[in-house]
């Protein structure tokens, strides 16, 4: 009984600072990429100016590791049992991707046109215990920052 | 020394090859943060001390593809390609890898 207990308080915990913490995290991605619009990520290879304009061109990366709260790790393992789409685990990737995109972006603060952007996504850490594998997930960008002549 | 993950460096004609250089490093995470991220995983959350444990660890593997390809004479890599694995629990391989070149 008062593990049952134990159980349901971090349930209700994870809920609230869950929700809380993944809206306002939203809120601040929007804004950044709002702010970052100018920069374009594309995953072409070749730059669309000619060749003989570019100034400078270096490597520039993000990474981001997101970890989910425990309500929602209680959703996913229900959804295991029926199968589905798992909305919980799509906004964790989707959280960690655009946070390490927007990272790069703002590493790379002078260049006007990121190319050949690479998505890595993987799992860190407790690989080998199944019940806690999917809890965080780490995502990896890079790509080529090209900065113009002026 | 010139990064770039495209077949060229922009702007710049390839004079030499060098073939591949490589950089990996394998990371096992502190105990002191991986308690914290284990109440992180309760709360939900950005995992800060992760975050920071793989960005030092690129850096470093990166650092040592560099060093691999100053040897060789080169003076940029293209093609730089990031690979992740975790070997075993709790411990993470960071591995780089690219295409030594001379540019002029």
């Amino acid at each position: 009984m008062p593990q049952l207990i134990i159980i349901i308080t971090l349930i209700i915990l994870g809920y609230i600072t869950g929700s809380i913490a993944e809206k306002k995290h939203f809120t601040s991605i929007r804004k950044r990429e709002a702010a970052n619009i100018a920069t374009p990520a594309v995953s072409i290879s070749k730059a669309l100016e000619d060749e003989r304009n570019v100034e400078e061109a270096y490597l520039a990366h993000g990474c981001a590791v997101i970890s989910m709260d425990y309500f929602k790790r209680f959703l996913a393992g229900l959804r295991n049992i029926f199968g589905g789409e798992i909305g919980a685990y799509e906004s964790l990737v989707d959280r960690a991707r655009r946070e390490a995109t927007l990272r790069m972006k703002e590493s790379a603060k002078n260049a006007d046109i990121i190319l050949n952007i690479r998505i890595e996504t993987s799992t860190i850490g407790r690989s080998n215990d199944n019940n806690r594998s999917m809890g965080s997930i780490e995502a990896f960008v890079y790509g080529t920052a090209i900065t113009y002549k002026k | 020394m010139i990064l770039t993950n495209i077949e060229s460096v922009p702007g710049k004609k390839i004079m030499e090859h060098f073939g591949i250089v490589t950089g990996s490093t394998v990371r096992a995470k502190h105990i002191g943060k991986d308690i914290l991220a284990g109440l992180k995983n309760i709360i939900g959350g950005e995992l800060k001390g992760y975050t920071e444990l793989l960005q030092d660890s690129r850096k470093q593997s990166t650092e040592r593809m560099v060093e691999q390809a100053k040897q060789l004479g080169a003076n940029a890599i293209v093609n730089i390609r990031y690979a992740t694995s975790s070997v075993a629990q709790g411990a993470a391989e960071l591995y780089v890898y690219g295409t030594a070149v001379r540019v002029e």
